[in-house]
């Protein structure tokens, strides 16, 4: 009992403590390719940011409008961060820091991942919003044809690991000695990327968000500490798909010519620096490019990426089974 | 019980469910008064069916001030006051065609000094206008930098006019025969006249080559971005033909193929000694119009240079009577503003203020096409169009 206590709390603290790290990262990109005063002097040069945003939104009022569906619209922000935390339970620090290693890991994490599609869409939905309504299913029409890329690229990193568990992924990456984007799976690397941008509801896929368009899309009527968990969901989404995406791509805890044996203590170091930087490079496409348009969204999930995943499988299976 | 794998079968399966059709109803989706993207407090009725739009009605008015009224009751001098806060982003060039309306009526000569200066503080005006434009219509599309660096970039050329004028955005610097002694001059003697504030020909030189530098710096950043092309080339075409029944003007008609430009056609201020470009579009598309004002940002710091190489000397007013009367008669004035054509129907009764001011404002007309080239369009494409009109709502309510 305790020990799932203490796994349950050290999950909840790592997640959101990964969230507060990628807020600064964003604001701190963003004064920095915007020139903005803010985040970049005030306040122990710009580092106490996210702790005021925290607190202002805390101490604002939680107004739930009188024409929405009250529980629905009350629980719709608690499945969102749900999903991502628990995603986070999969994901491997070094061979024995990992809340879970199941034997399905690949498979859990992308089950959970969907999951955060319905609190997103029950928020729009009900809002009692026409904007929401649109910000709702922009979401879920753009999750459903991202998580399919997002999925079919795992594939080939399954075939060529000939395992489900991330630690398995991890391992194996390790006896070959090198990543498996270097491995062969580069083209799975960037496509699980982009969908995991869209998954992420991040510029240039933000439109379900939209504030030009649709004001602020499915969480237009939501204020206070309900947006504030949406807007935290948000960066632990970011920091938890970039911690996968190292982990199956770029060896998670691991780099070449480093001593396995002392993996425990450099693991987690590792991990980190690897999902930051996968991290930096969406803050600078998200401060630098402008949005698509819905159906151009679209088109690139169901005509490019999921076509090129197949590709992917099918080189990967091919090599595997002929060499 | 049938069987469905039966071949037999078949046939009809497939023809049921083709023939299976939902109705759907459209949605009125209210965009404004209170809206991110309305520049203000435009309201557009739309008729959605998902994603998009089947017809759209414009709603105006929420801004109206009745600057109209307002005048019949104020003396001439005092209207530059009003008229500035028309076109709120280019302040300065409200005040030209009312005060050349008023000369004109009382057959002033404006020397050649202060009409120069009129002329840089106009096309001033029209640079941080357009860098308002640039900003705004990439935060539109959804990119979030472009506008820090559109107003930092602005702000040099605000700073310049608030040396002459003391104001950023409504200098009210016009006289009646000529301009108020600078602001920034020194305090007044009769021997020493007031002019321009000192460093100002170096200043504008500098922030005007800084002008150029940024208009190619969007051309990189926005114009030569992949996501900004695909969001807006064929989004909203206009032909030239629609655009001129409707009465479009401005850099919205220029880029739709029109070599359309009052700057030259008219005489409001010396346009005629400058040597520019009119930058015309091809296709009328949202991103000709984009291009389009960049490039004017470009010529219209040449014309800067050139009017501060070429300035005239000589007083910066002419001679006119201490109560300003205007004789009577009625006079239209129009000139190129950034947003278009503007124009003052001045009808005076010989008193101390006009007995009627009519105000053609280039957005009120601009924002008549959204309703045509709106139809049909996908809602991004609708936030995309509406920004490329680059309208602002006290140019269209007054």
């Amino acid at each position: 009992m305790t020990e799932v206590l203490v796994k349950v709390g050290f999950l909840a603290i790592a997640a959101l403590n990964g969230a507060i790290i990628f807020t600064i990262m964003d604001v701190k990109g963003a004064s920095w390719m915007q020139r903005r005063p803010g985040p970049l002097h005030v306040g122990l040069r710009g580092f106490i940011f996210p702790l005021a945003e925290i607190l202002k939104f805390v101490q604002k009022e939680d107004i739930i409008p009188t024409e929405v569906d009250r529980p629905v619209f009350k629980w719709a922000p608690a499945y969102v961060m749900v999903s991502c935390v628990a995603l986070f339970a999969v994901v491997p620090m070094s061979p024995t820091l990992v809340v879970a290693d199941l034997e399905l890991g690949v498979f859990f994490a992308l089950a959970i991942s969907s999951l955060g599609t319905i609190g997103v869409l029950t928020a729009g939905w009900s809002s009692a919003n026409k904007y929401s309504l649109m910000g709702g299913l922009r979401a879920a029409g753009q999750l459903i044809a991202y998580e399919l890329p997002l999925i079919l690229a795992v594939v080939g990193v399954v075939i060529q690991a000939e395992t489900m568990s991330l630690v398995g992924i991890v391992e194996k990456q390790i006896e070959w000695g090198v990543p498996f984007v270097v491995g062969g799976q580069i083209v799975g690397f960037l496509i699980f990327m982009v969908a995991a941008t869209a998954e992420m509801m991040r510029v240039p896929f933000d439109m379900p968000i939209g504030e030009s368009e649709l004001t602020m899309g499915f969480m237009t009527e939501y204020s206070g500490i309900r947006f504030l968990i949406f807007y935290i969901s948000e960066y632990m989404n970011m920091f938890i798909l970039c911690a996968i995406a190292s982990t199956l791509f770029l060896g998670g805890y691991h780099v070449p010519l480093l001593p396995t044996e002392w993996v425990n203590f450099y693991g987690p170091v590792v991990l980190l620096t690897k999902t930051a930087i996968l991290g930096f490079i969406l803050v600078a496409i998200r401060w630098s490019q402008p949005r698509f348009r819905e159906d151009q969204l679209q088109n690139l999930a169901w005509k490019i990426l999921i076509p090129a995943s197949l590709v992917n499988i099918l080189v990967t299976a091919v090599m595997k089974v002929g060499f | 019980m049938v069987n469905a794998l039966d071949p037999q079968n078949m046939n009809s399966f497939s023809e049921a469910s083709v023939s299976v059709e939902i109705e759907t109803e459209d949605m009125t989706l209210n965009i404004g008064p209170q809206h991110p993207s309305t520049h203000g407090v435009l309201r557009l009725v739309a008729k959605v069916d998902g994603e998009k739009v089947h017809d759209v009605k414009p709603v105006l008015g929420y801004m109206h001030r009745g600057y109209e009224k307002l005048a019949e009751v104020r003396s001439y001098p005092q209207i530059t006051t009003l008229v500035n806060r028309i076109d709120w982003v280019a302040g300065f060039s409200n005040e030209i065609p009312f005060i050349a309306g008023a000369e004109r009526l009382m057959e002033i000569e404006v020397p050649e000094r202060a009409k120069h200066i009129r002329l840089i503080l106009t096309e001033m005006a029209r640079i941080s206008s357009h860098f308002v434009f640039n900003g705004a219509y990439a935060l539109e599309v959804g990119a979030l930098t472009p506008i820090f660096y559109a107003m930092e970039d602005r702000e040099r050329v605000l700073d310049l006019i608030e040396s002459v004028t003391g104001g950023r955005f409504h200098p009210n610097f016009n006289r009646i025969g000529g301009v108020k002694p600078a602001a920034g001059a020194g305090p007044t003697s009769k021997k020493n006249i007031q002019d321009l504030p000192a460093g100002f020909y170096r200043d504008t030189k500098v922030a005007m080559e800084k002008v150029i530098q940024a208009a190619d710096q969007f051309q990189n950043l926005i114009g030569g971005n992949e996501v900004f092309k695909k969001r807006t080339k064929n989004v909203g075409v206009l032909t030239a033909e629609t655009a001129e029944a409707y009465g479009v003007s401005g850099p919205i008609l220029r880029a739709s193929g029109v070599k359309s430009d009052l700057r030259t056609q008219t005489d409001y201020l010396p346009y005629d000694q400058f040597d520019y470009d009119i930058p015309v579009g091809e296709n009328g598309d949202c991103y000709d119009r984009w291009d389009v004002r960049v490039k004017e940002m470009v010529e219209s710091a040449k014309i800067v240079l050139q009017a501060i190489d070429s300035m005239p000397s000589g007083p910066l007013q002419a001679k006119v009577p201490k109560v300003i009367k205007v004789p009577q008669g009625r006079t239209y004035v129009r000139a190129e503003n950034p947003k278009g054509e503007m124009g003052y129907y001045i009808v005076s009764d010989g008193g101390l203020g006009p007995y009627r001011l009519k105000v053609r404002t280039a957005s009120f007309s601009n924002v008549s096409i959204l309703p045509i080239m709106l139809e049909g369009a996908l809602l991004p494409d609708l936030i995309a169009i509406m920004g490329s009109l680059d309208f602002v709502l006290g140019d269209v309510d007054r």
